[in-house]
């Protein structure tokens, strides 16, 4: 059986139909052709899968992909600008060394930014018990952890410049 | 993967008679974790799936302010439980409990209905619930029906659910205060692991003192389905709460649980850790209740 879905990719309106079995990671990569988002268990083990659906890091491996129906989904994708800028999560796993081989970090990403969407300034347990659900061979998870909490301090510099200004009439 | 036709009905009658007119072919399904990957693995073959999530409603979590009753909808996930500040205060042993569940992935979309009705003696989500006296509430088509939770579990995989029926809301009655409770997942690691052993322990004191008015002792792992420790309950009611009692009680849970030899730990091992946490998580709600009065 098939249905027909509407739901937001990346910002971009879709209207698709949908076979009944297929999971959400199987119509981005073999349907939409989205690789970004990668296969690792496929069984909700490893977060390679990870996509937002309305801003819920979910694992696309178990999800069924008529389910995101009327929702909002973002992949690793539609994470950079239109232009090519990176976001400030991407920018800093190239940076601190958060990537070696790659294959998890698009999970890690959105996981990381599903987390700091709605804790701009978690704390170190507070990372790991987030990421608990992305597994990486390669890196230690060390530099990953790093490459997060560069953004997190980057956060907190912005936030304390935006004070100073709004503190400045008054001195 | 296998094809299956997904069914989303708009109303439980609809979603009972969907599930009567397919039988065995059909199968609910709410936030899909573990039918996905027993479908995916080929473990199970349902021609459809059957949706709760229109049937049931937008999920609710709400303490009624009459009867100081917690209202948890099925379809409510382990994320919102964990995120919840009213479980964090009042109920911390479902604190506990559900943030260890999976990953944030996991309970982002794993609800509370589908931990209880798959019925793995190791589910995280059943032995808190069963500590706070939590009651199931059945939808049969015919009418509504109650079901003590601790009734619930008839064995792994198996509750007493007829085929159709569908589990609604889980209603915790008021706890007597002060009382407070803590739940151990014990196992290798400490994310995305299955327990070796699940000890949750709630207690109530009688105001003032440590003299103990309520004890409930829930164990999971300890048995082919979720238990309590009645030896070890009936045992602490009248007494001081002390690290000797606890330890007394956790000897008496030890006994009485029927834990198994299996890939995960031996039985031997199971039966001391039941012991260990039966006293630690007794001091933790100790602890909690002191920090309530405080
Ligand atoms: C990677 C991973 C890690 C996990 N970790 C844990 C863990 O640490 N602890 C733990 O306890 N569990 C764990 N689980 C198991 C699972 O996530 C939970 O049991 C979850 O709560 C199931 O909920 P669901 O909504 O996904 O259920 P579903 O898969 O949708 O359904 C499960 C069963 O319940 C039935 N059902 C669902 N809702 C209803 C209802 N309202 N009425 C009648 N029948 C219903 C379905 O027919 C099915 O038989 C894990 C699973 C995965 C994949
Ligand atoms: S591929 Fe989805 S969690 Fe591993
Ligand atoms: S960089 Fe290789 S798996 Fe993480």
């Amino acid at each position: 059986m098939a249905t027909e879905v509407r739901f937001k990719l990346n910002g971009n309106r879709m209207q698709m139909t949908v076979e009944d079995h297929w999971t959400l990671l199987h119509l981005l990569r073999e349907e939409l052709g989205l690789t970004g988002t990668k296969e690792g268990c496929g069984s909700g083990e490893c977060g390679a899968c990870t996509v937002v659906v309305d801003g819920l890091a979910v694992n696309s491996c178990l999800y069924l992909a008529v389910d995101v129906a009327g929702k909002d989904v973002l992949t690793i994708e539609g994470l950079a600008g239109k232009d090519g800028t990176l976001h400030p999560l991407q920018k800093s796993f190239v940076e601190n060394g958060g990537i070696q081989c790659g294959f998890c970090t698009p999970g890690m990403i959105l996981a990381s930014k599903a987390l700091l969407d709605e804790n701009p300034r978690p704390s170190e347990a507070e990372i790991k018990h987030a990421l608990a659900g992305n597994l990486c061979r390669c890196t230690g998870y060390v530099p990953i952890f790093a490459s997060i909490q560069a953004v997190i301090d980057q956060g907190i510099e912005e936030v304390d410049v935006v004070v100073r200004q709004s503190e400045s009439p008054s001195d | 993967m296998r094809k299956f036709a997904y069914l989303v009905p708009k109303t439980l009658d609809q979603a009972v008679s969907l599930h009567q007119s397919h039988g065995n072919r059909a199968m609910y399904v709410a936030g899909g974790t573990d039918v996905m990957v027993k479908v995916k693995s080929g473990k199970i073959t349902p021609d459809y799936l059957i949706s709760l999530k229109h049937a049931l409603g937008s999920p609710q979590l709400r303490v009624n302010s009459d009867t100081g009753e917690l209202h948890i909808g099925s379809l409510v996930t382990h994320r919102t439980l964990e995120t919840s500040s009213t479980i964090k205060r009042h109920y911390p042993i479902l604190h506990d409990a559900v943030q260890h569940i999976g990953s944030v992935q996991i309970r982002n979309v794993a609800t509370i209905g589908g931990n209880l009705v798959n019925a793995v003696p190791s589910a995280d989500g059943a032995i808190p619930l069963i500590a706070l006296d939590a009651v199931a509430k059945v939808y049969a088509g015919t009418g509504e029906r109650t079901v003590d939770l601790i009734h619930f579990f008839e064995g792994p995989g198996q509750t007493v659910l007829a085929p159709g029926e569908i589990l609604t809301e889980i209603v915790v009655p008021k706890q007597p205060a002060p009382s407070a409770g803590a739940y151990q997942k014990y196992g290798r690691r400490e994310a995305m692991e299955l327990p070796l052993i699940g000890v949750g322990v709630q207690l109530s004191l009688e105001q003032g003192s440590n003299r103990c008015t309520k004890a409930r002792i829930a164990l999971g792992v300890a048995a082919p389905t979720p238990m309590r420790s009645l030896a070890a309950e009936h045992y602490l009611v009248g007494k001081e709460i002390t690290e000797e009692t606890l330890g007394e009680a956790g000897k008496l849970a030890a006994d009485e649980s029927r834990v198994r030899d299996s890939v995960r730990g031996l039985a031997w091992y199971r039966r001391e850790m039941v012991e260990v946490f039966v006293k630690r998580m007794g001091m933790k709600c100790l602890e909690r209740i002191k920090e309530m009065g405080a």
